[in-house]
């Protein structure tokens, strides 16, 4: 039976409930790494070569970007049919919201390339000073992130508009909490970013 | 996180056609035995190259057979450069604790056997599974294209300290390619082992079979379970150092590199990075890494003891706990590998604290395993031989970590053969006895045939005393000031004692042939050793309710039902002396 | 076998502990001040080790020798006290022990870096490049030269880059392959690392500390007896290191202003 509302966000079986375990302990390691940049950073601005960088602004709008694009993601869950079995549908807008999320999405990756480059445009490579060597590191590992979580909305819009335009529940959920992690990061690195760079 | 009541649809089909059933197979045991093909080819090479290495440091101007057709920038005329031993000196630690120690004990038999041991059909994420297993090849592959290309393998140990590893060629030879490659293989490594322990560790939360609660695991999967845990977090921070590694290497910046160097008459394009950054980056993976090859084979000895004692453990649940314990305290101790490097003396002291602490859990395992044996009836087979041994060289290895363990004795045994002495037996020895102990443990489960006693016994006798003629020397020389990585001994008072590193050099030879003994073995019993039953060494737990070898799905179409912890030996079973863990008959006089 | 086990056992254990029990492998001679604590807690540790080696291996090997073989039907037993003693023995007797070394020990690594360089101790400048140890005396002016990097010429001797020309402070250092230093005088040991890392260790001083390049890290020691003592590299550094060695040349102070001033002259 379909419903409208999504019902209880625990999963019930084994291999749902190891695809979320699964999810959390990917987050876990990610996490983990940016904390050991965090901390090559940390170490290397004790350095007397440690110069200023001024943020492209359009950081900022990117950030906007992504934090609506975890919005659009949302709306697009309370559109979509659960069913019971553990899948999930298309219904009404729930597409829509997910194109709107991917295209979100793409235009973050797109506006951190524009940051690289009006960087470049300053005379601010990679190796030019330790901020920027961080800057380049941590955004671009981060916009390698976000890819992935842009190739898995690709999957969902495959799954939901061709076939039998079912994904499973455990997917939907695990890139959700996957792609609002991305949002997260990127508040993290923003700050760290202003702090320390 | 209880354990789940139905497994829904299969977690793969069942595997069609020589592709998906040999090569790129999603089935755990196949990916096990994999990574298990793979150790091997690895410590073989391995070997080989600790061979050329002690012929080199005794005979340094005989001209070895075939070494130049291995290099000939390294080996003009068949005689070893002195760079080229560096270079089989750092390929020999890279092989032997990234492609043996992580893969053996851990990804081998933690990938057969844990989905079994939890009665799961499978791992969690069967195609991640398949993708970790074929990114180590890479990475393996990887690695040894360094033996390749012209300038040859790079020289600057496993650890790869900055700045030498990082200015690139100016720092000599093997430093240019060699070095990137080695970077970029661990890099991968990492990627790889990262997937891996995220499958150890779903599976283990969530694919456990009815009644089979955390605590009725048995030991190897907690070990393996505990493992992952420790191994995410280790390589999610050793990637990142590669990668910046990398980048100061290719891509001019400055994370490692401080300035004002001048290497090779040139000033390098560098400055304001930090050497001790690498060193702690490395460390803080380095150290619970030497934990991830030690745990797993004390979780292998201890569950085959079990079944080779028909007795319990005193206590499993210490023995969790003392694993837990190491595990935990294994991230609090990388600074001890660092005591003389410049960083803060006062961290020395803060490091070395929980370095002693950890001898508390360790000395509680020993204690367990020790105190248990008494009042057993030992059953002697190769396996046993192995665990028994595992025992004698954990507590050698073991003890010279206390002088290790304080800086002010650090000061004078840092960078002797003593430290060289101390991880070889711990390392080197003891892990791989675990790798041993379980390939004659469970060879009949993955093939249905015994592997033969004889041979085994053999290789266990010349292994044991060899490894002891081997390392246990190598503490004394420490002692006297007997300095590590040198390709040759110029000093004059170490005259007196190349006749002890001749001793050394032959042990080496004799043990190293006798591990061909066990390589015969393997590969002999594997087609035509004598055929085993279902459950050869009776015992207790999940795989060895299932044939030899397991269907494609492990449990065929049932789901087993456990009811009893692994250690359910010693009592009335309807089998002898034991009660499986699926065996609904009740156990008297035992709770679990 | 299983007895087999037990009596190679205690031949193993025997065998190892046989030349540390003969002192067959002694530490070199220590000639520093505070090298005797080194020496007391190594000697200590060892003692503690070397009970729980033989211990260990002992019970090891009288386990297995017991209880391998047995009648079928023999009655299993289990170790009185069971895990809850062995914790315990573990916590309090080996807890104990260990962290007991532990304080005791740093009393060592204190004198070596928790006190400062005397203020009237003689500074000498120790550089480390592939492969070879230099040391710099600040002449009779007292200061040591600036260090250019980029002035660095192997080919005319100039190891550390100095600038005599424009660098007045510079032009009465004076640059030696040998550590020469007065007897009973505190040194303090300036390290500085050209290219790579190194690590400077001389065995009799029971010192031993890492050259990092861009840390001004250094070390202090006061030699008691004469004589010349070999200065190894400790930290892998490229192809030579295994060759990388100088001299410590511990000479009278009669002698060693004899040599300063032959030094300076040049």
């Amino acid at each position: 039976m379909a419903s409208t509302t999504a019902p209880a966000v625990v999963p019930q079986s084994g291999a749902e409930r190891a695809s979320r375990s699964g999810i959390w302990v990917g987050i876990f390691a990610i996490t983990m790494s940016f904390m050991a940049f965090s901390s090559a950073l940390f170490v290397r601005q004790g350095s007397l070569d440690w110069g200023h960088l001024v943020l492209p602004s359009i950081l900022y709008l990117n950030t906007l970007v992504l934090l609506a694009s975890s919005g659009t993601f949302e709306l697009s869950r309370r559109h979509l049919e659960f069913h019971t079995a553990g899948r999930v549908g298309n219904s009404g807008s729930g597409v829509a919201w997910l194109l709107a999320t991917l295209a979100l999405g793409i235009a973050f990756c797109a506006g951190q390339f524009a940051a690289w480059q009006n960087l470049r445009a300053q005379g601010f490579y990679l190796a030019t000073n330790p901020n920027s060597s961080f800057f380049y590191v941590l955004t671009f590992i981060h916009v390698l992130h976000v890819t992935a979580g842009i190739l898995a909305f690709v999957y969902l819009l495959g799954r939901l508009t061709m076939g039998n335009g079912l994904v499973r529940r455990s997917f939907f959920d695990n890139t959700a909490i996957y792609w609002h992690f991305m949002g997260v990061l990127w508040l993290y690195l923003l700050l760290l970013c202003r702090i320390k760079l | 996180m209880s354990e789940t009541s139905a497994q829904p649809a299969h977690v793969h089909a069942p595997p069609e056609g020589f592709w998906r059933k040999y090569v790129f197979s999603l089935d755990h045991k196949v990916i096990g035995k994999q990574y298990y093909a793979l150790a091997l080819v690895a410590v073989f090479t391995g070997m080989f190259l600790s061979w050329l290495m002690r012929i080199h440091l005794v005979w340094p101007a005989a001209k070895i057979p075939g070494l130049e057709l291995m290099s000939k920038a390294g080996a003009p005329g068949g005689i070893m450069t002195p760079e080229y031993y560096l270079s089989l000196l750092t390929m020999h630690g890279t092989l032997m604790v990234f492609f043996v120690l992580t893969n053996a004990p851990f990804a081998a038999f933690g990938n057969y056997f844990l989905p079994i041991q939890v009665g799961a059909e499978d791992m969690a994420f069967p195609r991640f599974n398949m993708m970790s297993f074929w990114l180590t090849f890479l990475a393996w592959v990887v690695l040894m294209l360094a033996f390749v290309i012209p300038d040859g393998p790079p020289i600057a140990g496993w650890t790869e300290y900055t700045p030498l590893s990082a200015i690139g060629k100016d720092a000599g030879p093997g430093m240019q390619w060699g070095a990137s490659l080695w970077g970029i293989s661990i890099a991968i490594f990492c990627a790889a082992s990262l997937l891996g322990a995220l499958n150890f560790i779903a599976t283990t939360l969530d694919l456990r079979t009815k009644g089979m609660t955390l605590m009725r695991m048995p030991l190897c999967t907690w070990a393996w379970f505990i493992t992952s845990c420790i191994a995410l977090l280790a390589f999610a921070v050793l990637l990142p150092a590669c990668i910046l590694l990398i980048l100061d290497r290719h891509a001019g910046t400055s994370f490692f590199i401080p300035g004002g160097l001048v290497a090779s008459d040139r000033l390098q394009p560098h400055s304001g990075g930090s050497p001790l950054l690498w060193q702690h980056l490395f460390w803080f993976f380095g150290h619970p890494e030497v934990y991830i090859a030690i745990l797993p084979s004390m979780g292998i000895v201890s569950h085959i003891l079990t079944n080779s004692m028909r007795k319990p453990l005193l206590s499993a649940k210490v023995v969790i706990y003392s694993m837990m314990s190491i595990g935990f305290l294994s991230y609090m101790v990388w600074g001890h590998h660092m005591f003389l490097s410049g960083m803060n003396p006062m961290s020395a002291l803060a490091f070395s604290f929980p370095t002693l602490t950890i001898t508390i859990p360790a000395t509680i395992l020993t204690l367990i395993w020790l105190g248990s044996l008494y009042g057993a009836n030992i059953q002697i087979n190769s396996a046993s031989l192995f665990a028994l041994g595992f025992i004698s060289m954990f507590v050698s290895g073991g003890v010279s970590g206390f002088f290790l363990a304080q800086p002010s004795i650090d000061i004078y045994l840092h960078a002797t053969y003593f430290v060289v002495g101390h991880f070889h037996m711990v390392m080197g020895v003891a892990s791989l006895f675990g790798v041993f102990t379980g390939t004659y443990f469970w060879f009949p489960k993955m093939t249905g045939r015994y592997m033969n006693e004889g041979l085994g016994k053999l290789h266990f006798w010349i292994t044991f005393i060899g490894t002891y003629c081997i390392f246990m020397p190598f503490h004394y020389l420490g002692l006297v000031g007997n300095i590590r990585r040198y390709q040759s001994f110029v000093d004059d008072f170490m005259a007196p004692y190349i006749p002890l590193h001749k001793f050394i050099t032959i042990a080496a030879l004799i043990t190293g042939a006798a591990q061909f003994i066990f390589l015969y073995n393997l590969i002999y019993s594997r087609f035509w050793g004598k055929p085993a039953p279902e459950n050869p060494w009776n015992a207790t737990s999940l795989e060895w309710s299932i044939p030899s070898p397991p269907p494609w799905n492990n449990f065929g179409d049932k789901h087993p039902v456990v009811y009893h912890d692994p250690y359910q030996y010693g009592v009335k079973g309807s089998g002898g002396d034991f009660v499986m863990q699926d065996s609904p008959e009740p156990v008297t006089g035992n709770g679990d | 076998m299983g007895k087999l086990l037990g009596v190679v056992l205690v031949i193993i254990a025997l065998v190892s502990a046989y030349p540390i029990l003969k002192n067959q492998y002694p530490l070199p001679e220590d000639i520093s001040t505070h090298g005797h604590l080194i020496d007391e807690q190594l000697h200590d540790t060892m003692v503690e080790a070397g009970i729980s080696f033989i211990g260990a291996q002992l019970v090891l090997a009288f386990f297995v020798w017991s209880f391998t073989g047995r009648k079928p039907g023999s009655p299993l037993k289990n170790l009185p006290g069971g895990a809850r003693a062995l914790v315990i023995v573990a916590f309090v007797i080996v807890g104990m022990e260990v962290l007991a070394l532990g304080a005791f020990g740093q009393k060592a690594w204190a004198s070596v870096y928790f006190t400062p360089a005397k203020a009237d101790s003689l500074q000498i400048q120790a550089q480390a490049e592939q492969f070879a140890f230099y040391f710099r005396y600040a002449g009779p002016d007292g200061k040591f030269g600036m260090i250019h990097p980029e002035k660095i010429d192997e080919g005319n001797q100039n190891y550390f880059g100095l600038d005599p020309e424009n660098d007045v402070a510079a032009r009465d250092d004076i640059v030696s392959g040998e550590l020469v230093i007065p007897v009973n005088r505190e040194i303090h040991l300036m390290l500085h690392g050209k290219d790579v890392g190194h690590s400077f260790f001389v065995r009799e001083l029971r010192i031993q500390q890492d050259f990092v390049p861009g840390l001004d890290l250094s070390v202090h020691f006061t030699a008691t007896k004469t004589g010349k003592y070999e200065i190894v590299c400790t930290q892998l550094c490229g192809l030579g290191h295994y060759n990388m060695k100088a001299y410590l040349n511990v000479m009278s102070q009669a002698d060693y202003d004899n040599w300063f001033k032959q030094q300076s002259a040049q």
